[in-house]
């Protein structure tokens, strides 16, 4: 499970990276999409995925005795989520509104900020 | 429990924020109650840096969870002073902005949002956890997204395409690296990390961390070779947001360099060797790169990237008298790079431009305006006794100390330059004959505005200068703060003492 997991974060750095570097708007989002769910997974797999074993104390204990799984991970892959999604909205209506004014999806031809004036 | 007083400054930004978002259409409104919140907000600064300057460092426990397990609010003297700037430098711009910007962007939330972004500097300076970091992170570029596209004009978009992209990516660089450190470590709060991190054996594995760090928070910071973003957008946005971009948003990326190197990854020789390198090249290539501008904003641009190398390099290398200079170093900044981006914004109202070669004859035309305006260009290049001056020397005495001629000798180069630029600048824009005014449809010039429009302008710029002027002639003060900050930084045992056992 471990290695596949790897693995997929791998491909999907690898993958975000290379539609970012792309000269495409919307395959720039694309990137930008792959590359935070592979940050996501990254903090899931880091956190030690430990099977059928919840963090919850039972009823006649008071401490977690046995191996559990780590809460933390997931809290913060939620709060990423959140703030990736909302990130990733502004993008993609930025990317409409660039498209409409400069005319272009080429990355490219968005050069009027490097001309001298 | 008047500890609490140290997360103040984030309600009270996050109360401006609301009321005003109620009275969206209110423009008037607006502006009066921006500038009397931000007025507020100075004072309350004010009034948490007096009580951690008596009391030393400060902690809150989110919801009362004991130190390593919940979020931990941090108040040290580096964070108090840095709060003090921020709502120094938001009074001046939330005036310029009243002045300045359009009514069709204020009249889509630009001051609402100008205060969350001041709420997400706030808290990233006081948060003591590594994850809440990102999150405060999240939110001043969520606001400074909104900040650099409200209007979209054609250059501001495609700025804006640029800005975004870099900045979220180091926002995925700096989660990658937090992952990391949590799957190493299974804590978050840094002074808890601290300790955990210097127990770790696999050293790789920690370096490979760091350098996820510098590189996550060097993109914000604008470091070489990582900065081409700053130079493509910041001249783009309106004048005001240009001003509190240039102050404290790649600040902001120094604040966190600084934290993490010198609380989580300390005493790495590798690091420093990395960090030095670093900041002789940002040195010399943001100083080069000043040169051959001419939009005065450009040339502005390349000068943060080129004084972003100051406070990197005093950071590599990390002896008392060096960290000592870069708190100097960054305070004198904050102040006086919010002040020249509004410079740049008063110049254009004076001339309708700011190309250097359309521009001219300022200093005939108005005199005493070109005599306000000598304080912070001077303060920028440090001509003696101006605010610049002060930092280096800490810089270079700390250069000398380590052997390390290279970096004092990029250290002079970029304040060579740096003067060069400010020379070349001011003979062109102030000494120059005047050029012909080409006259623009629906612009109004400095001159046929009011008087009340006038001073709005006129008032932030002499405000900052004034602050520019006492750090300059208050330097003892300024590097009695340092010293004590930069002790509490490298004497770190203190700052984590406080955290974890706060609680108890």
């Amino acid at each position: 499970m471990e290695i596949l997991l790897a693995l997929m974060i791998g491909v999907l750095y690898a993958g975000g990276i290379y539609m970012m570097l792309r000269r495409s708007l919307v395959k720039l989002i694309i990137g930008i999409i792959l590359i935070g769910n592979g940050a996501n997974l990254l903090i899931f797999l880091l956190g030690r995925i430990t099977k059928g074993s919840p963090p919850i104390i039972p009823g006649d204990a008071n401490v977690l005795t046995e191996a559990f799984a780590d809460p933390v991970p997931q809290a913060l892959i939620l709060t990423a989520i959140v703030i990736s999604f909302g990130l990733q909205s502004f993008a993609i209506v930025l990317v409409k509104r660039a498209h409409t004014v400069v005319k272009t999806d080429d990355l490219d031809e968005m050069n009027a900020t490097d001309e001298d004036s | 429990m008047t500890q609490q007083i140290i997360i103040y400054p984030l309600f009270l930004q996050i109360a401006i924020s609301i009321i005003l978002m109620f009275s969206w259409n209110n423009i008037r409104f607006q502006k009066i109650f921006s500038v009397f919140g931000s007025f507020v907000s100075v004072v309350l600064a004010g009034w948490v840096f007096y009580y951690i300057w008596t009391t030393g460092t400060q902690t809150v426990q989110a919801a009362n969870w004991s130190a390593p397990f919940g979020i931990t609010f941090v108040a040290d003297t580096f964070a108090a002073t840095l709060v003090v700037l921020t709502s120094l430098a938001g009074l001046a711009v939330s005036i310029f902005s009243a002045a300045t910007v359009l009514k069709d962007r204020l009249r889509f939330g630009y001051f609402p949002i100008f205060h969350f972004l001041l709420l997400g500097l706030n808290g990233a300076f006081l948060t003591g956890d590594i994850f809440n970091l990102y999150v405060w992170f999240e939110i001043i570029i969520i606001s400074s997204f909104v900040l650099i596209t409200i209007g979209g004009e054609k250059a501001q978009l495609e700025g804006a395409v640029k800005y975004f992209t870099l900045n979220i990516l180091a926002s995925i660089i700096f989660l990658t690296a937090i992952a990391v450190l949590y799957g190493l470590t299974g804590s978050l709060n840094m002074a808890d990390l601290a300790g955990k991190i210097a127990a770790v054996e696999n050293r790789g594995l920690v370096e490979i961390t760091a350098i996820l760090f510098l590189i996550g928070f060097g993109i914000k910071a604008g470091v070489f070779p990582l900065y081409f973003w700053l130079p493509a957008s910041y001249h783009t946005p309106p004048f005001a947001v240009s001003s509190i971009f240039g102050g404290l948003l790649t600040k902001v990326g120094v604040y966190a360099l600084i934290r993490v190197f010198t609380l989580i990854f300390t005493h790495d020789p590798f690091l420093n060797d990395i960090l030095i390198v670093v900041a002789i090249f940002t040195l010399v290539s943001g100083g080069i790169g000043a040169l051959v501008q001419n939009n005065i904003r450009k040339v502005f641009s390349y000068l943060i990237i080129c004084h972003i190398g100051y406070m990197i390099a005093g950071l590599g290398m990390f002896t008392e008298v060096a960290i000592a200079g870069v708190i100097f170093y960054l305070i004198h900044d904050i102040v006086v790079k919010t002040n020249l981006f509004m410079i740049s914004g008063l110049i254009f109202r004076l001339r309708g431009s700011n190309s250097m070669r359309a521009l001219g004859g300022l200093y005939a035309e108005w005199p005493k305006i070109s005599l306000l305006l000598f304080i912070p260009l001077f303060s920028l290049v440090g001509i003696p006794p101006l605010s610049g001056f002060w930092p280096k020397i800490n810089l270079i005495k700390a250069g000398f100390a380590e052997s390390n001629y290279v970096t004092v000798a990029a250290i002079i180069f970029a304040s060579f330059i740096t003067l060069i630029i400010i020379a070349k600048l001011w003979a062109e824009v102030f000494w120059k004959e005047p050029q012909e005014l080409k006259l623009k449809e629906n612009f109004k010039f400095f001159s046929k505005s009011t008087t009340f429009k006038k001073t709005q302008i006129v008032l932030p710029i002499a405000l900052l200068s004034i602050v520019s002027l006492y750090i300059g002639f208050g330097a003892e003060h300024i590097q009695e703060l340092s010293a004590r900050i930069a002790d509490e930084l490298v004497n770190n045992q203190g700052y984590i003492d406080t955290v974890l056992h706060a609680a108890k």
